[in-house]
């Protein structure tokens, strides 16, 4: 089975950065006037490239340029790259959501995509009504899902509050029933945005199961979007890369994501996106999450360090500064929490700080995505506090002598240790 | 394999046909417009001390606030035999069922942008059970008239009460279809000019309650035809009121329920050909607006 079940050609999507406002008008009028005269839309050649974080100097942007790509039947292809790269974007005109600025996307099945989950959920109804509305807006049929709506409630898992009002449950509920909803789906072509990153662990091991269930067992073509290199990794068959709404490169899973680690290396300076509390006084400017072998994530057993650039505005000295870090995992489960006050600072109080760094000889966290939350003190009064502030993912590595592995899930964090018969 | 372009299923591209509606499309997802008109009811009465009670409340309360100023201060005949709080009530209800169809569905981009921006499904859905919806509460309201009508019918004696449905009652389900139809055109004309700039959408607020006024729910449209016959109202005036197919509808409401006022083919073929032209148009514009309004919105 090697046809061609979709097939993307010169996908580009435009958009308008800033507000709309008066000015707007201005260029629809423009636009409509080329458009009488059969002129091309003048404002297409003016975009620039999708860039987050330069400055451009063109209102318009692309944020997809020249997207081809074809898909086979039964492939489960991953996409990935930065945040802002256009991966959403190209989802969204996929499922129907909006329409692409110039190409066309051709396809041989129905596509069905689980964008979020959980859409259209009302609160006021109960969790089978709900079911039934929910499927139905992904494009189930009413039969389609009373024949399978006692499946659809044993994978949910809530049995008990089915007949209960939405709003009564917990979030997590909520997403284990919208998900179960949408794992149910039989589409030819389904789309998936993240979702796997919901639920507590039990919940994620569930849905990646019927994930790979539904990719291989059922022969379904899937477009999966993800930040979890190892869920693509295990569940695709191929991978696009986007950087900057364009693709750069496609093919092997593991190359693909090979070379999206390696453009990760120093990421995260966008803080100012986050949510970030505290007088300002100090903030973190950029974060190098590094391990000797120079890709931005951390290695079991390798050395690892944190470094924080700080933007320090009022040359704040080593002795009123403060920095504590706390490693989460997925599901928020606290895992360590590092800070300048437990060690003894062998540096000059007086100095003036720029750089922080916490430096591990041997990374003792097993593999997996871990969450950092950041908070900077300054001559005892918050100053910059960011909750979740990045994620780093740790890759499967050695860490003692022996070959042996700790089996899953048995166990986060490795400790140094002997071992003594008698 | 032969790669042919007629194996392909559909194809997304950003071309816009004049007429590009998928009435089969619709048609697939016919359940869910049945499971939103449900969640509609079933979400409408949850949490109020009253529940559906309301829904009589608003119109028996406006329709004695009419009575009293347009009928027993300003003197508004409502033809003989005819009580004016029946007059008034059934104007009222049909009103209402205009009114809030049009301010349901002008309001459908704005107030689904989320999840519109999520998943994918004929938009027009949307519009079209909200508007079946409202059958539903216009039904409820339909019956306080009718409660009302026979406290009349037992009340009053024949001189008094000449205020008789008709065999022309057989329009009724017609009516309100012209109603629905209407509404959602222009609803969906709305709507869709207020994805991008969002002017229009104030204008409806207050629009719909002005446009109450011209369309012939508190006076019968010969009381207007014959002040601008003696000078009284301007020409223009009397033109809009005679040619808003509302006024017709709720004239024509009017005859059918209590014999008041005057019945003509000519009156009815009109209004249903503006409507139906109307929500053509309201769908064509909605369906060139549903591809892309979520980058504008």
């Amino acid at each position: 089975m090697s046809d061609i079940i979709l097939k993307a050609e010169n996908i580009s999507k435009q958009y308008r950065l800033g507000l709309v406002g008066t000015g707007t008008i201005s260029h629809d009028l423009n636009r409509w006037w080329y458009k009488i005269r059969g002129k091309q839309d003048p404002y297409l050649k003016v975009g620039e490239a999708n860039d987050r974080s330069t400055k451009g100097n063109s209102d318009y942007v692309w944020a997809l340029k020249d997207i081809n790509f074809e898909v086979k039947r039964g492939e489960v292809l991953g996409i990935i790259g930065k945040n802002g790269a256009g991966k959403s974007t190209l989802l969204k005109i996929l499922s129907k959501v909006t329409t692409p600025t110039v190409g066309e996307i051709k396809t041989k099945g129905r596509i069905a995509s689980l964008l979020e989950v959980g859409t259209g959920f009302h609160g006021e109804m109960t969790g089978r009504e709900n079911i039934f509305l929910n499927g139905a807006i992904l494009g189930m049929t009413k039969k389609e899902i009373s024949g399978k709506i006692d499946e659809i409630i044993e994978f949910s898992g809530c049995q008990r509050y089915i007949d209960t009002p939405v709003k009564r449950y917990s979030s997590g509920m909520t997403v284990r029933l919208a998900f179960a909803v949408a794992a149910f789906l039989e589409p030819e072509i389904l789309v998936i945005d993240e979702v796997l990153a919901v639920g507590d662990a039990e919940f994620q091991k569930k849905a990646i199961g019927k994930m790979h269930d539904i990719s291989q067992g059922e022969g379904r073509t899937v477009l999966f979007v993800s930040h979890n290199m190892s869920s693509i990794k295990s569940l695709c068959t191929r991978a696009i890369l986007i950087k900057n709404g364009k693709i750069k490169s496609s093919g092997n899973v593991d190359d693909i994501i090979n070379l999206y680690l390696k453009q990760m290396k120093v990421e995260k300076e966008d803080f100012d996106k986050l949510e970030r509390q505290g007088n300002g006084v100090i903030k973190v400017d950029s974060v190098s999450v590094s391990s000797n072998n120079d890709d931005y994530h951390g290695t079991v057993g390798l050395p690892f360090a944190l470094k924080f650039k700080l933007k320090n505005n009022v040359d704040a000295k080593v002795s009123d500064t403060r920095l504590d870090i706390r490693i989460d995992d997925a599901s928020g489960q606290k895992y360590a929490w590092l800070s300048t006050i437990l060690q003894n600072n062998k540096q000059a109080a007086e100095d003036r700080v720029k750089e922080i760094s916490f430096n591990l000889e041997k990374l003792n966290l097993q593999k997996g995505i871990y969450y950092i939350t950041i908070y900077l003190e300054y001559k005892g009064e918050v100053s910059d506090w960011i909750q979740n502030a990045f994620d780093f993912e740790v890759l499967d590595g050695k860490y003692y002598d022996s070959d042996a592995k700790i089996p899953n899930n048995q166990g986060k964090v490795l400790l140094d240790y002997t071992v003594k018969y008698d | 394999m032969k790669k042919n372009d007629s194996d392909w299923l559909y194809t997304i591209s950003p071309k816009k046909n004049l007429v590009s509606l998928n009435f089969g499309e619709i048609w697939r997802y016919r359940d869910l417009l049945l499971l939103f008109v449900k969640r509609d009811i079933i979400t409408l009465y949850k949490q109020t001390i009253l529940g559906p009670l309301w829904y009589f409340i608003q119109p028996l309360f406006t329709s004695v606030i009419f009575t009293l100023v347009f009928n027993n201060i300003a003197n508004i005949d409502t033809g003989n035999g005819i009580p004016p709080f029946l007059f008034n009530l059934i104007g009222i209800t049909t009103w209402n069922y205009f009114s809030t169809c049009l301010t349901g569905t002008s309001d459908t981009f704005k107030a689904n942008q989320n999840i519109f921006s999520k998943v994918y499904f004929p938009r027009v859905i949307t519009p079209i059970s909200g508007v079946l919806s409202n059958v539903i509460k216009f039904g409820i309201q339909m019956l306080v008239f009718v409660l009302f009508y026979i406290y009349f019918w037992l009340k009053l004696d024949d001189s008094q009460m000449k205020a008789i449905p008709n065999e022309y009652l057989i329009l009724f389900p017609f009516i309100i279809l012209l109603m629905a139809l209407l509404g959602l055109g222009l609803g969906m004309i709305i709507s869709s000019m207020t994805t991008k700039y969002r002017d229009l959408s104030f204008l409806v607020g207050f629009g719909v309650q002005l446009l109450m006024y011209g369309s012939a729910v508190m006076y019968p449209i010969a009381l207007i035809q014959e002040k601008v016959t003696n000078g009284t109202i301007p020409e223009i005036a009397g033109y809009f009121v005679t040619y808003n197919p509302m006024s017709t509808i709720i004239e024509l409401m009017r005859f059918i329920t209590l014999s008041s006022g005057s019945f003509s083919l000519f009156n009815l073929v009109y209004t249903s050909v503006i409507c139906v032209l109307i929500f053509l148009i309201g769908l064509i514009i909605f369906n060139r607006t549903e591809k892309s309004f979520i980058d504008t919105v």
